[in-house]
């Protein structure tokens, strides 16, 4: 079998199998074993032991949002980054490659100019602060 | 044993995109179709795409769906008594939309037949390895990779810009 | 086929067990460590040294009683523990944990599988492990939870894209996202005494990581989505019994994951001194540079107090995200005149 094969993700399955039936079997048994006397205080909200106030799904800050956002666009850049972290490598040690050494290596400050723009324009319009 | 996984993980994604059709709260919907992408992460493997594989997860199962779970969550929609404004007339729009999908799918399995796919120990390292994708990223197709940058600069204002009009 | 099938479930189950165990030990090492620096016993009474409490703590849980909110969403809050553990006990399999050992005359690689994106799977279920928090913070419908849940997931995300860039510094000098190429390409020495370990070449992008790791593992000073003074318990607040107990198994089995990519990414794996001729010797090594991570993390824990969650936000996106990108381009530069 080789080594970068496919057969190698086998092993992943099983763990993923193995780890639902771990994690099913945990939470079944706690059920069972433990004692089960539930009373309408105790299935309460926990506010401290003062009667909720207000309902819990209150709408939030759009901020979360935003860093969502920025973080989706960001991982996109980051992700564009790791073909080339495999590639740029492999480039300068191979001769028949080297000759392609600037270009990739141009490609990649160009693009990573842009990804500093846009982080900069977050940064200036104060997405990032946290305390306003 | 690849056929059995490939149709293991083919019920699962089709399973899971039913269930996000047919739930009504937003955030079943939304885990349903993280089930979707995984299983087709699941079956980009067995394609030897692994690659690919791995980006459907990070990208995403891991960043766009938690943007769509974080809305959902921000916007709070009332769990069980959703109140959606129905519209007939898009009822009546998804019949041809239905039958230009299963029109394109039956052109597929046609076509499928006259495509010659390269042999499997050739697959194995010319598509969707790390080392293909970046080579071919990076010359043939430059410019894209390049545009793309810039794409994403224009969401990235795009979103703050409309973040911003609603907060003043 | 049926070999090497019987090979990788023997690998698996002594994985999982040792990572089980691992992680009731490492609550035990915690709380110990915590005396020793508070100057104080720690749990001292189940057995010799306390060294049975893990076991007298496990047992407890699956006693306790298991409460279900009566306005919690049920499925999603019984889910929500299952969808934290569940990467949690995936990652390790990657993770090359020795070198090549002879066992029954068979020559066997001390590393339950080998994939040529392992690093990818780990950033993957990384990102997927947000899920559970999320889940628990809005299932439990509290207030607390869900304040917990939100500042949680916009840390971990905010924290990956540093892990991410710092990951990529190194993956800059090997070329490969196969953690065993990774760690080979760590071997032997410079000037004949300093390991070729990648901290020496990449000392930045370590400490990025290292920064990073202990925001998404939730730890001190970064423990904000748990924060005890403000927000009771975070995303678990409502959670008892083992569903309590499998999103503290999962923060464990991060930390212990953590640290194992520290040590396969910066500080040689299982490589040392002694390796080639003795085999064994490099599950010890691997043991005890995780070992020692670990330390630092429970150090750092009982020694520093917690951010302001601006003041996170800002380090995380305004320090370490352009350190980290700064730390590419210089390392690509040098590597390019140097070539």
């Amino acid at each position: 079998m080789d080594q970068s094969g496919i057969a190698n993700y086998i092993p992943i399955l099983i763990i993923f199998l193995l780890a639902i039936i771990f994690a099913s079997a945990a939470i079944v048994l706690s059920r069972l074993a433990g004692r089960n006397r539930p009373t309408s205080v105790k299935l309460m909200p926990y506010e401290c032991g003062v009667e909720p106030v207000g309902a819990a799904r209150e709408r939030q800050s759009v901020k979360f949002y935003l860093v969502a956002m920025i973080f989706l666009l960001f991982d996109i850049e980051a992700v564009f980054l790791i073909p080339w972290a495999v590639v740029f490598p492999g480039v300068l040690r191979d001769p028949s490659l080297r000759h392609l050494r600037f270009i990739f290596y141009g490609e990649m400050m160009l693009f990573m100019v842009v990804l500093f723009v846009g982080l900069f324009y977050v940064w200036r319009k104060g997405v990032l602060e946290w305390n306003r | 044993m690849e056929k059995a996984v490939f149709i293991i993980f083919a019920i699962v994604a089709v399973g899971s995109a039913l269930n996000l059709i047919a739930q009504r709260n937003p955030l079943y919907s939304a885990l349903s179709l993280i089930g979707t992408l995984a299983s087709l992460s699941a079956l980009y493997v067995t394609l030897h795409a692994q690659f690919i594989a791995a980006m459907q997860i990070i990208v995403y199962a891991g960043a766009i769906m938690v943007l769509f779970v974080f809305v959902i969550m921000l916007l709070n929609t009332p769990e069980d008594h959703p109140e959606i404004e129905k519209q007939q007339w898009l009822r009546y729009l998804a019949i041809p939309f239905a039958a230009v999908l299963i029109g394109e799918a039956l052109y597929v399995f046609r076509e499928i037949r006259n495509i010659t796919l390269p042999a499997q120990g050739e697959a194995e390292h010319a598509i969707g390895t790390t080392w293909s994708i970046g080579t071919n990223l990076f010359t043939q197709y430059l410019l894209p990779f390049e545009a793309t940058s810039v794409l994403i600069l224009m969401a990235i204002i795009g979103a703050i810009v409309l973040a911003r009009r609603e907060e003043s | 086929m049926t070999g090497l099938l019987l090979e990788w479930l023997i690998k698996i189950a002594v994985v999982f067990a040792i990572l089980l165990t691992a992680v009731a030990y490492l609550s035990y090492m915690e709380r110990r460590v915590a005396g020793w620096i508070q100057i104080r016993v720690g749990p001292n009474r189940v057995g010799p040294l306390g060294l049975l409490q893990p076991l007298a703590d496990g047992l407890k849980f699956i006693f306790k009683e298991d409460i279900v909110p009566l306005k919690a969403n049920k499925l999603l809050y019984i889910v929500a523990p299952a969808a934290a553990i569940i990467p949690a006990l995936m990652t390790f399999i990657v993770i090359p944990y020795g070198s090549e050992v002879v066992l029954f005359g068979k020559q066997i690689a001390l590393h339950v599988t080998r994939i040529n994106v392992a690093l990818l799977y780990v950033l993957g279920l990384t990102s997927l492990s947000v899920y559970g928090i999320v889940l628990a913070g809005w299932s439990s419908n509290n207030k607390y939870s869900l304040m917990g849940g939100l500042r949680a997931s916009a840390q971990l995300i905010s924290y990956e894209l540093a892990l991410g860039m710092a990951i990529i510094g190194v993956l800059v000098l090997t070329g490969s996202l196969d953690l065993v190429n990774i760690v080979e390409a760590q071997r032997g020495y410079w000037f004949g005494f300093l390991p070729k370990w990648n901290i020496f070449l990449q000392p930045v992008a370590f400490v990025i990581f290292f920064l990073a790791a202990l925001a998404e593992t939730n730890r001190v000073p970064f423990d904000l989505p748990e924060a005890e003074a403000e927000l009771v318990a975070g995303y678990f607040t409502e959670y008892s019994s083992m569903k309590f107990a499998m999103f503290f198994m999962s923060e464990y089995l991060n930390l212990i994951t953590s640290c194992s990519l520290a040590t396969t990414l910066f500080f040689g794996g299982w490589t040392g001194p002694g390796v080639n001729s003795y085999p064994w010797l490099s599950i010890v090594y691997f043991v005890i540079k995780v070992f020692l991570l670990i330390f630092l993390f429970m150090w750092i824990r009982f020694t520093f107090p917690r951010f302001r969650y601006d003041q996170l936000m800002r380090l995380g996106w305004k320090f370490l995200l352009p350190t980290a990108i700064a730390n590419v381009v210089v390392t690509s530069t040098v590597l390019l005149l140097v070539n």
